[in-house]
């Protein structure tokens, strides 16, 4: 343990109101499950030592159905994700990708608002979260705002969040009519392992034809991004002539990976396209 | 140093006071505040399951875990896991099978596993890897480990 | 009792979380000592500087100043300092310099961040090939930690006149143990009228080496250091070597400081710091006939030892022995070098360099029967040793030896010859999962190389207990590989008592005799045998004295003995271990009987290639072993598993990144190790032959699952999407991408 305790505060503010007004006062940090920040911390490498545990707040919790979308609070767990009928009936992506996330001692603990705000590329809910076209509410002090998650990450931990703000729901749209979807994480084994990369599809079907396609990529960028150039060139184009070759040369401009220590640029590239390659003949497939 | 606060919550079935910083992780605060050693550190990044604990009934990584977060909470830990009549089945179970070699994961171990055998008294190959799989060991290759948890299934059924 | 599967003795504390390791010891007045390290890979030290905010004058200091003895941890070759003093070099980057104790664990972490050292840089080398050119001097006069060459009949003028010459490279990395407990030293040290003692306890693998480490650093008579290896959360050699530097550490500061103090490296220290598996590099050309016959062999072995000689004359000597593998070969010449590099010294690792010279030629058996047109297993079963061959080391084959018998059976088990049909017909379709079946023929020889046994000369013993029951004295340590319980077995046996009335004595030096260190697969062979012969000795002892009639009872056995104690006092046997008169070996020319007797195997795989993402998983594994008789078979089939999953991430996914000289993966999250979700089920099969040498006819079991995992997946791989130019491990998805890149490009 390298942290240095005596430096550290974390307090617990009793209302959200309460824990607005402290994150506006630079009072400290939200801090949720903390399945991210205490392996920093761990580390000796956690820069801000004030932290607020806003891991009760009510208005954070739990998961609501509407007929149109499913409203997730931030603090939802992976393992509530997984224990919730609509997300399996709606969402396969999101449960395979919290299913994919550490093992379930994280899952347990370890929150979908968290995934989001520590902004990790590597993160495996956000690239199913950008494929299925979430929106993420945003509260402060000032008042409400729901942005599209497709605008929320910036660049590498750049976020649209102000410091007085917290991510406190996200609202995934339920997918309408004949939908197809693909999620696959690639990581250095098979659980407790960080991806390498990932791919999230969401593609509609109708009349032979994508009729909506976003595809979400995890650990090739700066942070979880939309393959945009990919997914123009799909769309609307018919399944059993899909345009694969085109589309995985576009993904190129999707993509900027880089050599780590968990992988290669080159490696992160090729297998990226690999990805919807598979994934675009999981959705021809669809079409027979 | 910052504040120490006073932590009420329930160990091992009996309720426990203690001031300690709110940042402690409930690691150190079980090892070195309350002398409980069972519980390991393999890692301190969450990454092994040495140190599990259930909080309120869920497997949790203790050296991830800082100590505010447990107040008004029910924790057990490996020396809450078996009782005055003997071993919980799935000690037996590691005992019998060696699953336990060296010993350093089988704290968590049997935590996981018997936190598995509550939710999901018969379980398949699949479900024993979901929920172990967070569980690091480097003496077992694991075989026997899963010989033992379909071995304690099968007795406790 | 031998052959059957006692409970682990240890087991029922283990499973309860009771068991104390090293951290758990509660200790009155304890500080904790922490190691300030350089962090340039080579250059002078100049200065060691206090930062400011730290309430230095609380803390206890510890500097190569302070050292009162030898400044060298006592090894095979004493060259490794405990601390690099003020003028003198730095030779690695996690070099230990300064010592800090202290109460508090969160000041004393700020306080070793506090200190800066002032190091003149000097040019750093890295690598064996930088180290061979000799771009940096930076060892001796060549870089060479040690060189060995094997030499049998002559391999050059085979070259020109043979049917086949094939010629391969291959590579292994750097491989952690990652032993679940970190490691861990408590220090104790006292001053009475006779002067200084120091008491160690910890997780260590060998009491004697630590004592003989603590002995020298303070210059203390034997009789005023104690060292005890408390239970060990795994070691796999990783706690051979490095705990007698820690324990020095520790020693030093509990001396300095007054107080008993603990030091225990968090996860990443012990990763970034501490032993590795060597790196190696391995050239072999080898001869054949046209009918696929070994006619002569010609291995380049080489090894990376890091900054200081510690175990590299031995991990290479291991290497050198196992080179030509488990063939059949009149012209051999093995050439073994271990080179300096400025990096932290690898050491131990179950195996103990037969992994990478084994993988070398178990690939190369492959892929010479791909360029011959043959099939692997024929050409193996050409090839292999038999009853009265010689070994390159012109060690005769004694025992009756079937290694096709071995074979056979593990592509039995496998199925191996159907599902080679059924997958060379489904990957022709070139499905997205193409499958593979490959398997490796391999050996391990049990204990100490060539005279290590006779110079060790090894004691064990049985003491007497007042209560009537029987204590086992060894220096053998238990670190999950169930000692206690085999060698409680083995004196049962000898006895003829219920396990129950044979306890085994901690391995503390202050008590037991120096059975040597508990390494090389010799516990259950060597010191079993040992204590099989004190155990004989102790009955006899007591029917010979008229305290004991044959045949007894368990009660009366314990009467017997406390009749004799009620006698004598105290009642104990030891036996020491002699060399077999017919074993000879030549430490010079590296000719002889490198072993008293090897294990040998078959382990076959079935793995499954995914051409999406190039990830291999393993989808059945069959470990088929002849490891003379079997003294536990519960416990042994939970050792061959356990090495059997060592040897998986060893071939497929366990990477050391290595960055200037350091390690750069010092996670758990970016050093992967095998979880459940990413092993088979591993099948065991033992064919059993005893051997003469071992109590019971057991032979030494420990290291040798980890030799053939890495080749028969490689196999394995090539058979599936291959032919690849599968020479390296670990074959990452990266690795087998670019491989699969170079196939297509031509």
């Amino acid at each position: 343990m390298r942290g240095f305790l005596p430096a550290m505060e974390l307090q617990r503010p009793a209302s959200l109101s309460e824990a607005l007004q402290m994150l506006a006062a630079h009072t400290g940090r939200p801090f949720a499950g903390g399945t991210d920040l205490m392996v920093v911390y761990n580390a000796g490498k956690l820069r801000e030592t004030r932290f607020l545990d806003i891991a009760r707040l009510p208005e954070l919790q739990g998961i609501r159905e509407t007929p149109e979308y499913l409203d997730l609070g931030a603090l939802c767990t992976f393992t509530e994700l997984l224990a919730h009928p609509a997300i399996h009936r709606h969402f396969p992506n999101l449960v395979k990708s919290a299913k994919a996330t550490g093992a379930l001692a994280i899952q347990n603990r370890g929150t979908l608002g968290g995934n989001i705000a520590n902004a990790s590329p590597a993160a495996d809910t956000p690239p199913c979260l950008l494929a299925y076209g979430a929106e993420l509410e945003l509260v402060s002090p000032r008042g409400t705002r729901v942005v599209p998650y497709e605008l929320f990450h910036q660049g590498y931990k750049v976020m649209d969040l102000a410091a007085d703000e917290l991510v406190t729901r996200i609202r995934v749209p339920k997918p309408s009519g004949t939908s197809v979807h693909y999620f696959r994480k690639v990581g250095t084994r098979q659980a407790q392992a960080i991806a390498k990369l990932s791919l999230a599809l969401v593609a509609q079907v109708a009349d032979g034809c994508v009729a909506n396609l976003r595809i979400g990529l995890g650990a090739v960028a700066p942070a979880p991004v939309r393959a945009c150039h990919a997914e123009a060139v799909l769309q609307g184009q018919p399944l059993a002539n899909l345009p694969v070759a085109v589309a995985l040369e576009a993904l190129l401009a999707d993509m900027s990976p880089i050599d780590d220590i968990r992988s290669t640029a080159h490696y992160r590239s090729i297998v990226t396209r690999n990805l919807l390659a598979q994934a675009l003949r999981t959705l021809s497939a669809t079409g027979n | 140093m910052a504040e120490r606060i006073t932590l009420t919550f329930t160990l091992n079935g009996k309720p426990q006071t203690l001031a300690v910083h709110p940042m402690t992780r409930l690691l150190d605060m079980l090892r070195e505040d309350l002398g409980l050693t069972g519980t390991k550190e393999g890692c301190g990044e969450g990454e092994c399951g040495a140190c599990a604990v259930l909080l309120d009934g869920r497997v949790v990584n203790s050296c991830l875990i800082p100590a505010l977060q447990v107040e008004g909470c029910d924790l057990v830990t490996i020396e809450g896991l078996a009782t005055a009549s003997g071993l919980h089945p799935v000690q037996a179970a590691l005992l019998a099978h060696n699953g336990a070699q060296c010993g350093f994961c089988s704290p968590g171990m049997a935590i996981s596993a018997a936190d598995l055998l509550r939710r999901c008294p018969n379980p398949n190959h699949g479900d024993v890897k979901d929920a172990l799989s967070g569980n690091l060991c480097r003496c077992t290759g694991y075989t026997k480990i899963v010989e033992a948890v379909q071995a304690a299934a099968r007795s406790e059924a | 009792m031998i052959g059957q599967s006692a409970i682990r003795k240890e087991g029922r504390a283990k499973v309860l979380g009771a068991t104390q390791y090293t951290a758990d010891v509660p200790v009155e007045g304890l500080w904790r000592g922490a190691t300030v390290r350089s962090d340039v890979p080579r250059g002078i030290l100049r200065g060691i500087h206090f930062g400011e905010g730290i309430p230095w004058s609380e803390f206890t200091v510890v500097t190569a100043a302070d050292i009162p003895g030898k400044n060298r941890v006592a090894s095979i070759v004493a060259d490794q300092p405990f601390l690099v003093g003020i003028g003198e070099e730095v030779m690695h980057p996690e070099q230990p310099v300064v010592l800090l104790a202290h109460p508090d664990r969160y000041l004393l972490e700020a306080a070793r961040k506090a200190v800066r050292l002032e190091i003149e840089p000097l040019p750093a080398i890295f690598d064996m090939e930088a180290s061979l050119r000799q771009d940096e001097l930076i060892y001796g006069t060549d870089n060479l930690l040690k060189e060995i060459r094997i030499a049998k009949g002559d391999p050059a003028p085979i070259w020109e006149t043979a049917a086949f010459v094939i010629e391969g490279d291959y590579r292994t990395g750097a491989q952690e143990q990652l032993y679940l407990e970190t490691q861990a030293i408590l220090a104790f040290a006292n001053t009475d009228e006779n002067g200084l003692r120091i008491t160690i306890q910890g997780s260590l693998q060998c009491p004697y080496y630590v004592h003989g480490a603590i002995a020298g650093l303070f210059e203390l008579p034997a009789d005023h250091v104690r060292v005890t290896a408390l239970e060990m959360g795994g070691a796999f050699g990783g706690k051979e070597d490095y705990p007698s530097l820690i324990a020095g550490h520790a020693a030093l500061l509990a001396w300095k400081s007054g107080h008993p103090v603990r030091i225990v490296y968090d996860r990443e220290e012990d990763m970034a710091a501490t032993t590795k598996r060597h790196p190696s590099r391995t050239h072999i050309k080898s001869a054949f006939d046209a009918n696929g016959h070994l006619l002569a062999l010609d291995v380049d072995f080489q090894l990376d030892g890091g900054a200081y000689a510690t175990m590299s004359p031995v991990v290479l000597s291991r290497g050198t022995l196992h080179a030509a593998g488990v063939y059949r070969c009149p012209h051999v010449a093995i050439h073994g070098r271990a080179l300096a590099t400025n990096t932290p010294p690898p050491g131990a690792f179950r195996g103990f360099g037969a992994p990478q010279s084994l993988f070398a030629i178990e690939r190369h058996m492959d892929i010479c029967a791909q360029r011959m047109g043959m099939d692997p297993v024929e050409l193996r079963r050409r090839n292999f040793l038999r009853l009265g061959d010689s070994m390159a080391t012109g060690q005769v084959i004694r025992e009756d030896l079937d290694l096709a018998g071995l074979m056979d059976r593990a592509l039995v088990e496998l199925d191996y010859d159907a599902k080679r049909k059924r997958f060379q017909t489904e990957n022709a379709a070139s499905p997205e999962v193409c499958r593979g079946v490959g398997f490796a023929v391999f050996m391990h020889g049990c204990g100490f190389t060539g005279s290590g046994e006779a110079k060790l000369a090894s004691v064990a013993g049985l003491e007497a207990l007042p209560d009537g029951r029987v204590s086992v004295l060894a220096a053998s340590t238990e670190m999950g590989q169930g000692k206690h319980t085999v060698f409680a077995q083995v004196a049962a046996e000898a006895l003829g008592l219920p396990i129950e009335l044979v306890e085994v004595a901690p391995s503390d030096t202050s008590r037991v005799p120096n059975s040597g260190p508990t390494v090389a697969s010799r516990s259950t062979m060597v010191v079993g045998k040992l204590i099989q012969d004190a155990a004989v000795a102790f009955r006899q002892g007591l029917i010979q004295q008229g305290l004991l009639h044959e045949p007894f009872t368990p009660e009366a056995f314990q009467a017997a003995v406390r009749a004799m104690l009620a006698r004598s006092g105290s009642y104990k046997t030891y036996a020491q271990y002699h060399t077999p008169p017919q074993q000879k070996w030549d430490d010079t020319s590296y000719q002889g009987d490198a072993y008293p007797t090897f294990t040998w195997a078959c382990y076959a795989t079935q793995v499954a290639v995914d051409t999406v993402t190039w990830e291999v998983a393993v989808e059945d594994f069959v470990a088929v072993q002849e490891v003379g008789r079997v003294i536990n078979p519960t416990l042994a089939t939970g050792q061959v598993q356990g090495g059997v999953a060592q040897g998986i991430g060893f071939g497929l996914w366990e990477e050391v990144r290595m960055h200037n000289g350091r390690m750069a993966n010092t996670q758990l999250t970016n050093y992967a190790i095998p979880t459940l979700a990413d092993l088979p089920e591993i099948r065991v099969v033992f064919l059993e032959n005893p051997h003469p040498a071992g109590p019971g006819g057991a032979k030494g079991l420990g290291e040798l699952p980890m030799n053939g995992p890495a080749p028969a997946l490689l196999n394995a791989v090539d058979f599936a999407v291959g032919p690849l130019r599968l020479d390296e491990v670990p074959m990452t998805p990266e690795r087998l991408l670019d491989r699969a890149e170079e196939v297509a490009r031509g």
